[in-house]
């Protein structure tokens, strides 16, 4: 790779220059939007400008006003979401990096094409399937057996299962990059050395494959602490997620402080998380096989 | 294919697959049974079939109207993140400079942030600015995320770029714009393309963002929303199912597309 040497240590270069413009968006929708949130969490109950004493009352009534509550249901959504598309999706990305060969083309495009269908549309799709009485399931459970069966619809189990199905494509595709890194060479010499089948998993493929992996981890559990329609569409409202409690207090209870600091906790709880994770991560190896 | 791979496991990946396949398609499939249904509720066992409720969301003001501010956003997020993605991806993976694995890892922030608590940071900001959501706004939004996206994906591209070709037009005296335009560009292009169709396709399904930033203005998805909040109507299903036939369209074309360049190519060398 040639790079072209500025002229003057005073001109950017020109990796700098092409930064530039991503650079000045992120700047005004997405470091300033945060520092005025960062802003408001410290200022008093329902201001709407800068103005007032600093204070942490906000981060106060959040344990005292029982919003942690919420942080457990989403957290604990999202991370149990992780956990089963995880289980689910390693077969499947074991296969397209391993075993299906030239049909692992279409195959991708078999799961990547629900993507681009509304993910709203998709969870109407499930009300239908989950309905009590005439929904599919149900009809087909009473078709095949005779039993009359309840419902998951408007619960915990329908929210989770809402996150497993949405957010599955997520982890499939990062988790086939990361699997398609292992060398087959490496895997090879360590069979020929005597290792077992689970040795090999353990000590060479799953090592290797662990970048792609914690990607699709990491993509899954936020896209599912940010989620909101699962908790509605599928949920009924019988839990309220982190969003939906910020939404309120920007809107209906026009308290913008409490609202901020609880984003600022979300934000700091799942920054903690991606830093962990990125620091880990070659982007150059996984994106550019470099 | 490995050797340790044995005919059992190979099996079990297949049906396994197969599996989840099913899965994902489920609710898509009964999407489409849905939206022939006659009666107001779709309940099996289904008695009439009929096709009504495709003839009005065919004609319904409401519904050209969702689709036409859908589309303004979608297409808007599309030229734009390609524009920034391009120069983006050439910070990203050309050019060797000091701040680059600092950029790196910044562009990934806005990735793995949560979308709600995002877009509804920008409701804040705006109000706090005095300007009034409209989709406007929501074109912001939309592109905070799906830049980054779009640059990552023009980057894998932009990573298998021979630099040789570009040095090759400066010496036989190109000048910059000259060498953007007939070899930068048109080598990167298929990276451009599938970037352009996956910032329209993000875009035209996102909800989370969407939500707290198009104001008073509605996308199809925010309907779709709402319809299941407040009353759910017939039109749900059949808007849904049209919305199906017309991203199997949109992809089916681009693989077409795709393959007649890889064709092409091909033949050509």
């Amino acid at each position: 790779m040639t790079t072209r040497v500025p002229a003057s240590p005073f001109r950017l270069s020109a990796g700098a220059k092409c930064a530039i413009p991503l650079g000045l968006l992120f700047l005004v929708a997405f470091v300033a939007p945060l520092s005025i949130v960062l802003g408001f969490s410290f200022l008093p109950e329902r201001t709407f400008g800068f103005t007032g004493e600093l204070t942490l009352e906000n981060y106060e009534h959040f344990f005292t006003e029982g919003y942690y509550g919420t942080f457990l249901w989403t957290f604990g959504l999202a991370f149990a979401a992780t956990c089963c598309c995880l289980v689910i999706s390693y077969p499947v990305a074991y296969g397209l990096a391993r075993v299906f060969g030239g049909w692992a083309a279409i195959i991708t495009l078999i799961f990547v094409f629900p993507i681009f269908v509304s993910e709203n549309l998709r969870l109407v799709g499930w009300t239908l399937v989950l309905l009590k009485g005439g929904g599919v399931l149900a009809y087909t459970i009473n078709m095949l057996t005779g039993f009359e069966t309840g419902t998951l619809l408007y619960g915990p189990g329908s929210i989770l299962l809402g996150l497993t199905y949405v957010y599955l494509p997520f982890m499939i595709f990062p988790m086939t990059l990361g699997i398609s890194m292992v060398p087959k060479e490496q895997v090879e010499a360590a069979s020929d050395l005597g290792a077992n089948r689970l040795q090999i998993w353990r000590e060479v493929e799953l090592p290797i494959a662990m970048p792609g992996i914690l990607i699709g981890v990491l993509l899954t559990f936020v896209l599912a602490v940010g989620a909101i329609a699962e908790a509605k569409i599928l949920g009924g409202q019988s839990i309220v997620p982190i969003a939906h409690s910020i939404q309120h207090e920007f809107t209906y209870a026009q308290n913008w402080p409490l609202g901020s600091a609880i984003s600022v906790l979300a934000i700091v709880l799942v920054g903690i998380m991606v830093f962990f994770v990125l620091s880990r991560v070659d982007l150059d190896r996984l994106l550019g096989g470099r | 294919m490995f050797s340790e791979t044995k005919p059992w496991m190979r099996n079990t990946i297949y049906a396994w697959t197969a599996a989840v396949v099913v899965f994902i398609y489920i609710p898509i499939v009964v999407i489409i049974m849905a939206s022939f249904v006659k009666s107001r509720f779709f309940r099996l066992p289904v008695r009439a079939w009929e096709t009504k409720w495709y003839e009005e969301a065919l004609t319904a003001n409401l519904m050209h109207q969702l689709h036409l501010t859908s589309f303004y956003i979608a297409g808007s997020v599309a030229i734009l993140s390609v524009i920034l993605g391009f120069f983006g991806a050439l910070a990203f993976a050309r050019y060797e400079w000091k701040g680059r694995h600092l950029y790196q890892k910044l562009l990934m922030v806005p990735i793995f942030f949560p979308q709600a608590v995002l877009g509804l940071a920008l409701l804040l900001w705006f109000t706090f600015l005095g300007i009034i959501p409209t989709w406007h706004t929501a074109i912001i939004a939309h592109l905070v995320w799906i830049a980054p996206i779009v640059t990552l994906v023009i980057s894998i591209q932009v990573y298998g770029y021979d630099t040789a070709q570009e040095e090759a037009a400066f010496d036989l005296g190109a000048n910059r714009f000259q060498v953007l335009r007939e070899v930068t560009l048109p080598a990167l292009a298929p990276g451009l393309l599938s970037g352009a169709l996956f910032a329209f396709l993000l875009s035209w399904v996102n909800f989370s963002l969407s939500t707290y930033t198009t104001g008073a203005d509605n996308t199809v998805t925010e309907w779709l929303y709402a319809k299941m909040i407040v009353g759910y109507t017939p039109l749900v299903p059949a808007l849904g199912a049209l919305s199906v036939y017309g991203s199997i369209i949109i992809l089916v074309v681009g693989y077409l597309v795709y393959r007649a360049r890889a064709r092409s190519k091909a033949a050509s060398s």
